[in-house]
């Protein structure tokens, strides 16, 4: 079983700064010093002990704001992942078991949808839909949904002809039955991986759209949000634009090397290579 | 050149212009899913009756959806791209010299990753599991994990601030003397190199490792040729086509990238025209932009599909 030692460093150093970020998510009010949009000092201070990250293009104390952009960044991501997951996981399932008319028309949809850059789309639908954050969750999950259902479909086609699930339709078993049941735990090891590159992809796709504007609109920010408010200071030399770009690059990077971790397990658990 | 690479090329580039057409029509649904209407949400909640009334005769939505498309498909297909709301100018002549910023801009990217990645990848197939070969795969986890902004502030708080040797902002006009300009967008186009190189790279590697494996590899191998005359005669010419097809994908990949790093530098090109007009909810605009980005995409796709056609010594040399 599972034994803290013989996690390889990278993989371990990915799980405790993935799990320092979730903190820092979920207490946001508890631990950050200032509030998020609270101003507490002059334009663009820099580190001090006052203000350990110093203060942003308002003034606000930074740290704060990044504590509850971690918030907002991954609420909206968790979130976004979870109904991409969810979507793609059932129809991609469907279309295997199905066949079919089902199977084409879907998958050719899907094709139809993978053919146009995803940022090109989002800005695309993004232009005629009020700036909310629901509609935010549901651009991002469901246009991302088309890789996790080529995926499922993909490993549910494989499954689908193996002999538990011939005996399982033999008895009599209906859909439902098959597709929870039967290709559900077999299929789960490769989609929990997926899982972390998804997650990935979903924090990186909301920062570019907030920093180009047309994601979390003012005055709650996300990572990329903060990006684009404390941007015009680069070019005086204030780093302050830096810090959570930095923070979005090393939780990715994190979540990275979990998710290599968890796909080199599951591979050698199934007696693949190492 | 024989006849099923032909027939196959024909059937690519047919396929493609199906696509395209289908893609039309799912960029100009993408704008139509709103439950409201369009000319609601351009002039918001508080617009007078008439206004509204107005602006929905302007932009022919007392029509039914098909007869726009078809209206607006034509007018793309001779040219007309329409006028943009925001501004009442005419599209098509907005989009001519921003079209051709963006293009040198990703074509100059190109240039220095595409030799630069397959270089790289040839190295770490020679040193396989050295240094070499450990960079690469740190350097691809880092390009997979680093958002476009850090790698380009990064590079204009060291290159343009700190020790000043390129401009932070790039600026290009009309006239502009080549070298100036090359200088103008280094900074864009080295955070552009760096967004696709680890990338290539690691597939590069993959494409020509998988060849490496093959038997008559081993069989070259085992007649003592030396590792760089077996890559050289055996290895590349039947990797050429995976690579040619990750370096497509790239490209692809680059003119996405292009986006992001067009509103950094604030370069005059299509991303940035794309991007303030979305913000604008300048539907017009949005569409024709969009579907000149998918266009490109589509057809570097393809192109990809045909050189690996092309290129396939089996497709070629069939018994």
């Amino acid at each position: 079983m599972l034994d803290i030692k013989r996690i390889p460093l990278p993989a371990l150093v990915g799980i405790i700064l993935t799990v320092l970020f979730l903190i820092a998510a979920i207490f946001a009010p508890w631990i950050a010093p200032h509030g998020n949009g609270e101003i507490v000092g002059d334009v663009w201070q820099p580190m001090s002990a006052q203000f350990w990250l110093g203060t942003d293009n308002l003034g606000r104390d930074l740290l704060s704001r990044m504590i509850y952009g971690a918030r907002i960044t991954i609420f909206i991501a968790v979130l976004a992942t979870a109904l991409s997951f969810t979507l793609g996981a059932s129809l991609g399932f469907c279309a295997a078991v199905l066949g079919g008319w089902f199977d084409t028309l879907m998958s050719r949809f899907v094709d139809l949808l993978m053919a146009i850059p995803t940022l090109i789309f989002a800005l695309v639908v993004l232009s005629v839909l009020p700036s909310t954050l629901v509609t935010l969750i549901l651009v991002m999950g469901i246009l991302d949904s088309t890789r996790v259902y080529r995926l499922s479909r993909a490993i549910a086609v494989d499954i689908e002809v193996m002999d538990f699930v011939e005996a399982a339709k033999l008895r009599g078993e209906g859909m439902r039955w098959i597709i929870f049941r039967e290709i559900l735990p077999n299929a789960l090891s490769p989609l929990i991986s997926e899982l972390g590159l998804r997650f990935i992809y979903a924090i990186l796709f909301l920062s570019a759209l907030s920093f180009l504007g047309l994601g979390v609109q003012p005055p709650d920010a996300d990572w990329g949000g903060m990006v684009k408010e404390n941007k015009d200071g680069i070019v005086f030399g204030i780093g302050a634009a830096l810090i959570p770009a930095a923070a979005i690059a090393m939780l990715a990077i994190s979540v990275n090397l979990v998710a290599d971790w968890v796909l080199n397990r599951t591979t050698s658990l199934k007696g693949g290579r190492g | 050149m024989s006849s099923p690479i032909l027939k196959l090329v024909a059937q690519r580039i047919a396929l493609g212009i199906v696509l395209l057409l289908a893609v039309s029509v799912l960029i100009f649904a993408g704008t139509q899913v709103l439950p409201g209407d369009v000319a609601q949400s351009i002039l918001g909640q508080s617009a007078t009756p008439e206004a509204l009334a107005n602006l929905r005769a302007e932009l022919g939505l007392n029509d039914p959806a098909y007869i726009r498309y078809f209206h607006w498909l034509g007018g793309v297909l001779t040219g007309d791209l329409g006028t943009a709301l925001s501004s009442g100018q005419d599209i098509a002549t907005s989009i001519g010299g921003r079209l051709w910023n963006t293009l040198f801009l990703a074509f100059c990217a190109a240039v220095i990753s595409v030799p630069l990645a397959i270089l790289l990848g040839l190295l770490a197939v020679r040193y396989r599991n050295g240094w070499v070969d450990k960079l690469i795969s740190g350097l691809a986890l880092a390009s997979t994990s680093f958002p476009e902004f850090f790698i380009g502030y990064l590079l204009v708080y060291f290159f343009a601030v700190k020790w000043q040797i390129f401009p932070g902002i790039s600026t290009v006009y009309d006239g502009m003397p080549f070298l100036a300009r090359l200088q103008a967008i280094a900074l864009p186009a080295a955070a552009l190199t760096l967004v696709v190189l680890a990338q290539m790279m690691r597939m590069t590697r993959a494409a020509i490792l998988n060849v490496m494996q093959s038997a008559y590899v081993e069989t070259a191998e085992l007649k003592g040729l030396s590792a760089f005359s077996i890559i050289r005669k055996h290895a590349l010419p039947n990797a050429v086509a995976p690579i040619i097809n990750v370096v497509m994908l790239n490209l692809a990949y680059l003119i996405v990238g292009v986006v992001v790093v067009e509103v950094i530098f604030v370069y005059p090109g299509m991303g940035q025209y794309l991007v303030d007009h979305v913000a604008k909810r300048d539907v017009p605009v949005v569409q024709a932009v969009g579907l000149i980005f998918a266009a490109v995409y589509i057809t570097l796709n393809i192109v990809a599909d045909i050189a690996s056609i092309v290129a396939n010594p089996r497709l070629r040399h069939p018994k």
